[in-house]
């Protein structure tokens, strides 16, 4: 999977989940600030992203350093990544 | 302790016909039918009834993601009556969020169908892994009370009873006395609830559920009728308004009826099966705290939902009452038994009646049972002027209830 095919997934599940504007969900928007979503929106995130994706993310406290779509793309695609070599 | 008069200034309603007072109110003078064949049910080839009053044109996008994220469809439907209970009393918004503003309101329990979602996938995996972060607050016993106060900026107490089928009846007559006892200045009132097979078949396993209408659903339920079968389940919300005559008054707000008195008394020589007497203590109780007398009363909403039990014990509670002349009838003909919401429903339709001077006839009631046949059984609209209405929720687990209704002078 591509980084931009594993983009476009993220982000259609979470326009989905959340109600959002595919055109709301820029690299640079800020998930509280700009896309409005708080602490329990954070928590389903998490099981929306790893359904989507096959993935475990639990509690791991690398999300809390998730502000932006951005850093949730990095987050993924590394995830991603690391589940290819392993 | 100096006793408030309370005042109904708004109304609101999501029934099986659709979002609005007027719709509810439109629909039950043309004697429309809210039932319709529910495929779902046909599932289930156990149960007998395939039949339901589902709320039908009723967009749940109207409710913000932010607010609706909490909610199952019982709390959205809530939400859009309140909100239309507001607007037309034209209440202020700064007036919710004061402390003197409260919010009573219940539903039999919490949603049965995210409870069904989240153990469909609980059973499948052992893991709660996959819980979502909004599944306690569809489910919890005030979901609706806690999300439409959410939503609305309620800060007054907010309380959610619940009675099953009482619990709307029970909500208004609690929100009255808060109001009467000046706890507090306003109280928005009523009860919702949403569909599920799990209703129906809970009737139907006490065999309370009418099945033998399935090719004719607009002919059942037919509460009094010799040809009844039982409930119909349906859903939707009722919400009211209740303010001091005072409050009303000083903001200039139109009052459109009162409630001048209420009583919720327990029935406990069965879980249930009515007893024609408890009917009778609680409709005399809710009269006496009114100061009415039985005379003096132009109309009965009954419960009956057209089961053979209940609709032969109210109709005889009525008659040691009320004797054979004050005219009764049951709107559950028109849209089912909505549950929860069937007593704030039904009272919404019960204040359109003192305002519009026109009594609303049980419909389906084609030939009167004779175990119901000692009360005026009203079997057409009748045009005539109404000055005061009992209306009566009795539920299972024996919690009956009545309240009073009194039109307004102008």
């Amino acid at each position: 999977m591509t980084d931009a095919e594993i983009i476009a997934m993220a982000d259609e599940a979470l326009a989905a989940e959340f109600e959002l504007d595919p055109g709301q969900m820029t690299p640079e928007a800020r998930f509280r600030e700009d896309l409005d979503l708080d602490s329990l929106d954070a928590v389903d995130m998490v099981i929306v992203l790893e359904k989507t994706f096959g993935i475990k993310i639990g509690r791991d406290p690398a999300i809390m350093n998730i502000r932006t779509v951005d850093d949730m793309h990095g987050y993924i695609i590394a995830k991603k990544r690391e589940i290819e070599k392993a | 302790m100096d006793v408030k008069r309370v005042a109904i200034t708004g109304t609101g309603a999501v029934s099986p016909y659709g979002k609005g007072v007027d719709i509810l109110w439109d629909a039950l003078v043309r004697g429309e039918s809210g039932i319709r064949r529910h495929a779902e049910l046909d599932d289930f080839p156990e149960l007998g009834p395939r039949v339901a009053g589902l709320v039908r044109n009723v967009d749940m996008t109207e409710v913000p993601r932010k607010h609706r994220r909490s909610m199952s469809p019982m709390s959205v439907y809530a939400l859009l009556a309140a909100r239309e209970a507001l607007g037309e009393a034209a209440f202020p918004e700064e007036a919710l969020c004061g402390g003197r503003t409260g919010l009573i309101m219940g539903s039999t329990m919490g949603s049965v169908r995210t409870i069904e979602e989240f153990f469909r996938t609980y059973l499948a995996q052992g893991s709660l892994d996959q819980m979502k972060s909004m599944l306690f607050f569809r489910v919890m016993g005030h979901s609706v009370a806690a999300n439409v106060a959410q939503a609305l900026g309620v800060t007054g107490r907010v309380i959610g009873p619940t009675a099953a089928c009482s619990t709307s009846c029970q909500a208004i007559g609690l929100a009255y006395e808060a109001v009467a006892s000046g706890r507090q200045d306003a109280v928005l009132c009523g009860g919702a609830d949403e569909y599920h097979p799990l209703t129906t078949g809970t009737f139907d396993l006490m065999m309370a559920a009418s099945s033998g209408y399935n090719d004719a659903p607009d002919r059942t339920p037919r509460p009094f009728d010799r040809n009844r079968d039982g409930i119909v389940c349906s859903e939707g919300a009722g919400v009211l308004l209740l303010e001091s005559f005072a409050s009303a008054k000083a903001r200039g707000a139109a009052i459109l009826a009162e409630v001048a008195g209420f009583s919720s008394l327990s029935d406990p020589s069965s879980i249930a099966n009515p007893d024609p007497y408890p009917l009778y203590q609680c409709m005399r109780d809710a009269l006496d705290s009114a100061g009415i007398e039985a005379k003096s009363v132009s109309y009965v909403n009954a419960h009956a939902t057209g089961t053979i039990l209940g609709d032969a014990a109210e109709s005889k509670a009525v008659t040691m009452l009320f004797g054979g002349d004050t005219p009764v009838s049951s709107l559950k003909g028109h849209m089912g038994h909505t549950m929860a919401a069937s007593g704030a429903l039904e009272s919404v339709a019960c204040v359109r009646m003192l305002r519009h001077g026109l009594l609303l006839p049980t419909r389906n009631l084609d030939d009167p049972d004779p175990e119901c046949a000692g009360v005026a059984l009203l079997r057409r609209n009748e045009a005539r002027p109404v000055s005061v209405i009992v209306k009566n929720n009795f539920a299972l687990g024996g919690i009956n209830c009545s309240l009073v209704f009194r039109g307004t002078d102008d």
